[in-house]
């Protein structure tokens, strides 16, 4: 194959993930997408093979590796549960950025392979800025990614781990980065152990950079090692000269960036505040005060008959319904209201859960219809007409204090408005605060209605009591 | 006029990509941004094609400077490392796409 038509093939196969993406603009459009982008996939595959020099031992390398990792990539795809979404996504992160610091070293030991190498054998300084890019962006969204999966799927705490002098480390090890690859750009490829000291570096950086980041910003963070894995990825479209893959980084990399800003922008935080790591430390002391005034208790009876006699009902989900697997309980209470002839619709605020859209994923799985389930700004003046809200597993993101307490930590945050409604019911295991440490002050109204429990046997009762 | 570095052209590919995506992603219905974060991680997966090249690495490929480059033992580490990026990155493209696949396959329209 001609190095012109391969570098078309490239062209085409990168088209093809633009196509991937832009089928996402609608869920009617998105499988036909995902299709397109197994079709890039294989072809840049297909197109790599006609133009590499295949012998018996590395046809054996190729075949059994995608045999060893397509399996393993394909039966957890099968098996992961809806809820364990998050973590996965940042285990696949952390697979990226371990192949980006492989195909980078790989590309430093064997320069002709990948045509970098130089008249004398020594590498291209452009590309030794590439492949140290490649590797240290790459080492970062490893171990971050590591450390977010361990927070995600509870091998962690989800509370930040402050390190003393945090940012100074991590200022101090970011420099370290960048004096080692101006050494390994010098010495022509040679300094291999500068390469090496980058990378494992860019592993520890990965660490300190996210341990100090909360439970509760992990949206952010996943978002944001998406981000990394496009910049690696680019980073070595670069060397590897492949239309392809600089068109995927690029493409990813901005994907992370968006959803990264948009995560931000729902917390009213700064990309910066949310980085520097720490936030929920200072509540602390609030939390501590324990909760104020007296909260109305309810009971699943008291919930089933108010709705059911209500005409418009709003639900709320939150990260606690994940937790409690309560999606096909919530959705079984939904059918049976609009049985009764109740308008049941379903408010998503873009930071509820652990990750962008984690939310209408689960409740898609429930088999709650697509076209039932609003964004905030498309539902949030529904509430004032609503006769019910019912809040799932979520809190911070329904407070009023964000509207009009200036001196709430969250104060400016965009919130569903549900106290708008004529009663809101609060699915909530405790009286305790959100995660920030922020007291919610809609618990203790006179129309608000506590229903103390796990999310998933209270859905449960009500929909007893509902029969 | 001196001719223009090829890798000024492939830094022009890559800043239209960035623009391409920027307007792509902000067009993604946000009910689908899980499965958008899935499917990215899928095709940046594309970065096997480097793997690919490291585990077909030959020793001495690039004639006598790669010899003189010491890269006898260099092709068979390299080989080594694309055969481990092989696996991680085949374990993203199948999870990654499959899991789309499944995810996507659950949104529903009402039925009326």
């Amino acid at each position: 194959m001609s190095a012109n038509l391969a570098a078309l093939l490239y062209l085409g196969s990168g088209i093809l993930f633009i196509m991937a993406l832009r089928g996402l603009s609608s869920p009617e459009t998105a499988r036909q997408g995902n299709f397109y982008g197994m079709a890039g996939m294989a072809i840049a595959i297909v197109t790599t093979l006609f133009a590499v020099n295949l012998d018996f031992m590395s046809i054996l390398l190729i075949i059994g590796g995608v045999a060893i990792g397509g399996a393993a990539g394909a039966v957890i795809a099968k098996r992961i549960p809806m809820t364990a979404m998050p973590q996965l996504v940042a285990a696949f992160h952390s697979l990226v950025g371990m192949a980006a610091v492989l195909v980078a070293a790989a590309a430093l030991y064997a320069p002709e392979a990948f045509h970098i190498a130089g008249p004398l054998g020594n590498l291209k300084t452009l590309s030794l800025l590439e492949l140290s890019l490649g590797t240290a962006i790459g080492a970062i969204t490893f171990s971050g990614s590591v450390i977010a999966f361990a927070k995600l799927n509870g091998n962690m705490s989800g509370a930040p781990i402050l390190l003393p002098a945090r940012h100074l480390i991590n200022i101090g090890l970011g420099v370290f980065i960048l004096v080692m690859m101006a050494f390994l750009m010098a010495s022509g490829g040679d300094a291999k152990l500068a390469f090496w000291l980058i990378t494992i570096t860019a592993f520890i950086v990965g660490v300190t950079l996210i341990i100090p980041i909360g439970g509760a910003d992990m949206p952010v963070v996943v978002s944001m090692l998406n981000s990394y894995s496009g910049w690696a990825a680019a980073a070595l479209g670069f060397t590897l000269e492949n239309t392809a893959l600089l068109v995927t980084g690029a493409l990813v990399g901005s994907s992370g960036a968006i959803l990264s800003y948009i995560m931000c922008k729902g917390m009213n935080r700064s990309f910066v505040s949310v980085i520097l790591g720490g936030f929920g430390e200072t509540g602390d002391a609030a939390a501590a005060a324990g909760p104020q005034g007296t909260a109305k208790q309810g009971s699943a009876e008291d919930a089933a008959f108010v709705m059911k006699n209500a005409g418009k009902v709003i639900i709320v989900p939150g990260y606690g319904m994940a937790v409690a697997q309560a999606q096909h309980a919530l959705k079984e209470m939904a059918d049976i209201l609009k049985e009764e002839g109740v308008d049941v619709a379903y408010a998503i605020h873009p930071v509820a859960g652990r990750m962008p859209g984690h939310m209408n994923v689960l409740l898609a799985e429930a088999q709650v219809p697509y076209d039932e389930v609003f964004e905030l700004e498309d539902i949030n003046s529904d509430f004032a007409n609503a006769d019910v809200a019912f809040v799932i597993g979520a809190n911070d993101v329904t407070n009023p204090a964000a509207e009009d307490d200036p001196s709430s930590p969250i104060y400016g945050m965009p919130v569903l408005q549900v106290w708008k409604a004529r009663t809101v019911f609060f699915v909530k295991r405790s009286l305790g605060s959100g995660y920030a440490g922020v007291e919610n002050p809609l618990f203790f109204r006179d129309n608000t209605m506590m229903l103390l429990g796990d999310a998933k046997k209270m859905a449960e009762s009500i929909v007893k009591s509902l029969e | 006029m001196e001719a223009v570095d090829p890798v000024i052209f492939r830094l022009a590919i890559f800043v239209l990509a960035v623009f391409v995506g920027y307007y792509v992603v902000w067009s993604v219905t946000p009910a689908l941004h899980t499965p958008l974060m899935a499917v990215t991680n899928a095709i940046s997966s594309v970065i096997i094609v480097g793997a690919l090249l490291a585990a077909t690495a030959t020793a001495g490929g690039g004639g006598e400077a790669a010899a003189a480059a010491g890269s006898e033992g260099g092709a068979g580490f390299s080989r080594f490392l694309g055969f481990i990026a092989i696996i991680l990155a085949s374990v993203n493209i199948f999870g990654g796409f499959l899991v789309t696949q499944r995810m996507l396959a659950m949104y529903k329209k009402k039925e009326r």
